[in-house]
């Protein structure tokens, strides 16, 4: 009597749990019209700034909403609330990033007919939240000038998930002696044709460039398909 | 460090398929590992060993098979493999490129069963 190992083929997406709860979001999202953005980034790129100006301004003219994910407290959720759009804060706790599940979980109660735009605020972190689909429409990488301009050469796995890049306190620019063309330069050599913003949340320069591009693809999403 | 959820759901995913053929033991798991999967194989390794304690899959080894990247050359309209992932680039005529076509997997592909050759009942 002994043993022989058998192999046998199995073939399972390890994420399956988490990719047929995004398809579920997205579905979802899609039904109301809504458009979704997460965004990534380092902690301390400015993060909940840029979200806070973004929120405050679209609110002029479309419904927008905000989920924020932090380790642990509600900080942000009240810095946001600011804006007076919808926030709700998703705590994870020890967990690095986001699941589809816990956006699924925050969205309970919400109805998502009633909203032009939802925000997706990931846990800082340009590591981990790359493996995890969150049915977003669009999905926005953050840089601030601060952070040095080879921070996609660094992370190229989160850039090349991401559908647009923004590089914020541009503000801040001269004084760290950052260089624009370096940066955009390896954002593209990460991600070739991604669509790259330069702005500063605080004084608000370059700000309309970008927000036009959300309303574009808001538009585009419920302009219905040529047939 | 997503890794050791990332090596609970292998095990959890190993412990199913060993329940659903009748409770085999399992002695490896053979997993495709993506070099855009976000997952860092070294640390997949340990947290793995971490996350089979005391289940039936203790003892049992992760088996990786690391997947370089692979795109789609638009000028060539050939399958090129990147030779760094951070120049998405055709490896021949230089030309950037995001399509890709391989490189993002997570993939349990494989299991080892041990299996008796008389049953020992």
């Amino acid at each position: 009597m002994g043993s022989q190992p058998r192999l046998v083929e199995v073939r399972k997406n390890v994420l399956k749990q988490n990719d047929v709860a995004a398809r579920a979001l997205r579905e979802q999202f899609r039904t109301a019209g809504v458009f979704v953005v997460s965004l990534v980034s380092s902690p301390g790129s400015g993060k909940t700034m840029f979200l806070e100006k973004t929120l405050t301004l679209l609110r002029q003219s479309y419904r927008v909403a905000a989920l924020v994910g932090d380790l642990a407290t509600e900080n942000d959720a009240i810095r946001l609330a600011r804006s007076q759009a919808p926030v709700k804060q998703i705590t994870t706790g020890t967990l690095c990033h986001l699941e589809a599940a816990m956006v699924q979980n925050a969205l309970q109660g919400w109805d998502l007919n009633q909203l032009d735009f939802l925000f997706i605020e990931n846990v800082g972190n340009l590591v981990c939240p790359s493996s995890y689909d969150l049915g977003e429409n669009l999905r926005l990488v953050l840089i601030s000038v601060t952070e040095g301009e080879d921070k996609p050469l660094k992370y190229p796995t989160i850039f090349n998930s991401a559908d647009v890049a923004v590089v914020t306190k541009m503000d801040l620019a001269p004084a760290v002696e950052f260089d624009w063309s370096s940066a955009y330069g390896n954002i593209q050599a990460v991600r070739p044709g991604m669509p790259v913003f330069q702005l500063s949340a605080k004084t608000g320069d370059g700000i309309n460039e970008y927000l036009n591009f959300l309303t574009a693809r808001l538009d585009e999403l419920r302009t219905p398909a040529a047939s | 460090m997503h890794e050791l959820s990332i090596a609970m759901s292998i095990v959890e995913m190993a412990q199913e398929e060993a329940e659903q053929r009748g409770g085999v033991q399992i002695s490896a798991v053979h997993l495709k590992l993506g070099a855009l999967s976000g997952v860092v194989k070294e640390a997949l390794l340990s947290a793995y060993e971490m996350a089979c304690y005391d289940t039936p899959l203790q003892g049992s080894c992760l088996v990786v098979d690391e997947v370089p990247v692979v795109v789609f050359c638009p000028t060539c309209q050939l399958q090129r493999p990147l030779s760094s992932t951070q120049l998405f680039c055709c490896s021949e005529c230089g030309t950037p490129t995001s399509e890709i076509v391989q490189g993002k997997e997570l993939e349990v592909v494989a299991l080892e069963i041990e299996e008796w050759a008389h049953n020992p009942a």
